[in-house]
């Protein structure tokens, strides 16, 4: 069974390599986007050596490590799940001798090995020779980053698998899929570290699943926060990732008994 | 004329399509809303931290982003051509239009009309006005013309660019990835072109300039005493690098060989 599944990893890693050429102009444009944002952090943050506890190294490291890490989480997995429930093709899937959603998160992991090594790794490389970025010289914090972006990886593809089987539910979940990118890119500290958000709103972040997707290995890995804090963040991570568990495994015992095909 | 009552009849069968899905319409504007609105929230948090970016302060920005809102949502009403060479080349709809009286270029902008974005023109009028008012800017007689020339001026830039660049589709067989890269680009359009390195503030200037869509115009306003004539070129780069696109384009499509059977 396993190897089946390990089988699918693969697949999905050779499909996306036949179309790797686009991978190349998406280099640029990540590069492009932290340039941007390192001009724009620069002048914001003129005289002061720290806002929202960071330094504008680690500000800069921040900012270029969370969108080289959302290059490995990223997947479109919502969208295809709710055009095979759209076409009918997830039929076929129910009787098939393995669980639809772990193969979906297979493929969703055989992409992101792909964007790893095609694209986040020489990004990062690319990146490092453009602007003043600190990496941490601790091999063993590269090791707890990369335990932690993999659970980045699982928390954002367990909230993609929701957003895409609402389409059960949903005649056209179109609008809750682009809703769910606007809320993972500003919630989760990609466009704004979370530490730099008033109060109020920061608590109510905390009790939400988004930071655990970009804010807190990227946190960890700037040197933000650092001892017995780090063992709680990744704590927090693997809490959310089992809580997740949850509303996927009732939606879809409930989307068994509520597919209905539209236009097969 | 027959130009314009063109407009008006892709209008009217845009709206018949359109209003067969309705919700699909309103979900559109909100979330190019909320995308827009994602930019307008990263200022104002960023804002709760520190009083200037690069000395200007919050409503500045404001201001600038807020017109940078309004040439770019009337530009992606009109021009909604980013899959043109799949559509037009590969597919060969490219032969259809060029068998038809109109200018062809045109006929496929209007073919693509997307007026929704215009809401964003819309919620960047809201967020200029706001802010010219906060800022306590004086208000002249000729400002609103002004405004729409330069408005004007933002839209041939974009026009130019985009449209030399769509044309590539025609020199080259592979859809190139080029076009995204050149979208993101313009994003940075968006903030002062003061925070920029020299590198970068000569190339949005005058290689691909996007300043002159956002910030230069915007400046006219909000710092007439070091930027009024430099804005004052907005309408002027527009118009070359519109005739620069219209060129290409042209040329492009005298290259143009219908493709399949």
């Amino acid at each position: 069974m396993l190897s089946a599944y390990l089988e699918v990893i693969r697949m999905r890693f050779l499909m996306m390599l036949a179309y790797r050429v686009n991978y190349y102009s998406g280099i640029l444009i990540y590069a492009l986007n932290i340039g941007s944002y390192y001009f724009v952090y620069k002048a914001i943050y003129g005289d002061h050596a720290m806002i929202g506890g960071l330094t504008l190294g680690q500000m800069t490291t921040y900012v270029a490590i969370s969108w080289m890490g959302r290059a490995f989480y990223f997947n479109n997995l919502d969208r295809e799940i709710a055009n095979e429930i759209r076409d009918g093709s997830v039929a076929i899937q129910f009787i098939r001798p393995y669980n639809y959603i772990f193969v979906k998160m297979m493929q969703g992991l055989g992409e992101g090995v792909f964007r790893l090594l095609l694209f986040t790794t020489p990004g990062m490389i690319f990146i490092w020779l453009l602007l003043p970025i600190q990496l941490p010289s601790d091999p063993s914090l590269w090791v707890i980053y990369l335990v932690m972006l993999f659970f980045s990886f699982l928390i954002n593809t367990q909230l993609n698998i929701i957003t895409g089987l609402f389409a059960f539910f949903l005649e056209n979940n179109e609008g809750l899929m682009r809703m769910k990118r606007v809320a993972v890119d500003l919630f989760s500290g990609l466009i704004i570290p979370i530490s730099f958000f008033p109060g109020w709103s920061k608590s109510i972040l905390e009790w939400l699943p988004f930071q655990a997707i970009t804010y807190l290995p990227s946190a960890v890995f700037t040197g933000k926060i650092t001892g017995h804090a780090i063992l709680q963040n990744f704590g927090v991570q693997a809490l959310w990732f089992l809580v997740l568990i949850i509303p996927i495994y009732v939606l879809w015992v409930k989307s068994k008994t509520r597919l209905f095909v539209q236009g097969g | 004329m027959f130009y314009i009552t063109l407009i008006f009849d892709y209008f009217k069968n845009y709206m018949k399509t359109r209003l067969t899905y309705r919700s699909d319409f309103w979900i559109e504007v909100l979330s190019d809303l909320l995308f827009n609105g994602l930019n307008l929230f990263f200022i104002l948090v960023v804002f709760l931290q520190t009083q200037s970016m690069g000395g200007w302060n919050q409503e500045q920005i404001l201001f600038i982003y807020g017109y940078f809102m309004i040439p770019y949502g009337i530009f992606i009403s009109f021009f909604n051509l980013w899959g043109f060479s799949e559509r037009y080349i590969i597919k060969g709809e490219m032969d259809r239009i060029l068998t038809r009286p109109a200018y062809n270029l045109w006929q496929l902008m209007l073919e693509n009309l997307d007026p929704a974005s215009l809401f964003s023109a819309l919620a960047g009028m809201v967020v200029m006005i706001y802010s010219w008012v906060k800022l306590d800017l004086p208000f002249h007689w000729h400002d609103p013309l002004i405004f729409i020339v330069m408005v004007l001026g933002s839209i041939l830039i974009y026009a130019g660019v985009y449209v030399s660049l769509t044309a590539l589709a025609f020199f080259s067989d592979a859809p190139t990835g080029i076009l995204p890269l050149i979208w993101n680009i313009q994003n940075y359009g968006r903030y002062p072109a003061t925070i920029y390195n020299k590198l970068l503030r000569s190339i949005l200037t005058w290689i691909l300039p996007f300043a002159f869509v956002g910030f230069y115009p915007a400046a006219y306003f909000i710092d007439p005493e070091n930027w009024k004539w430099f804005a004052l070129l907005t309408p002027v780069v527009g118009i070359a690098f519109s005739i620069l696109g219209i060129t290409i384009w042209n040329i492009g499509v005298k290259r143009y060989r219908g493709a399949g059977s």
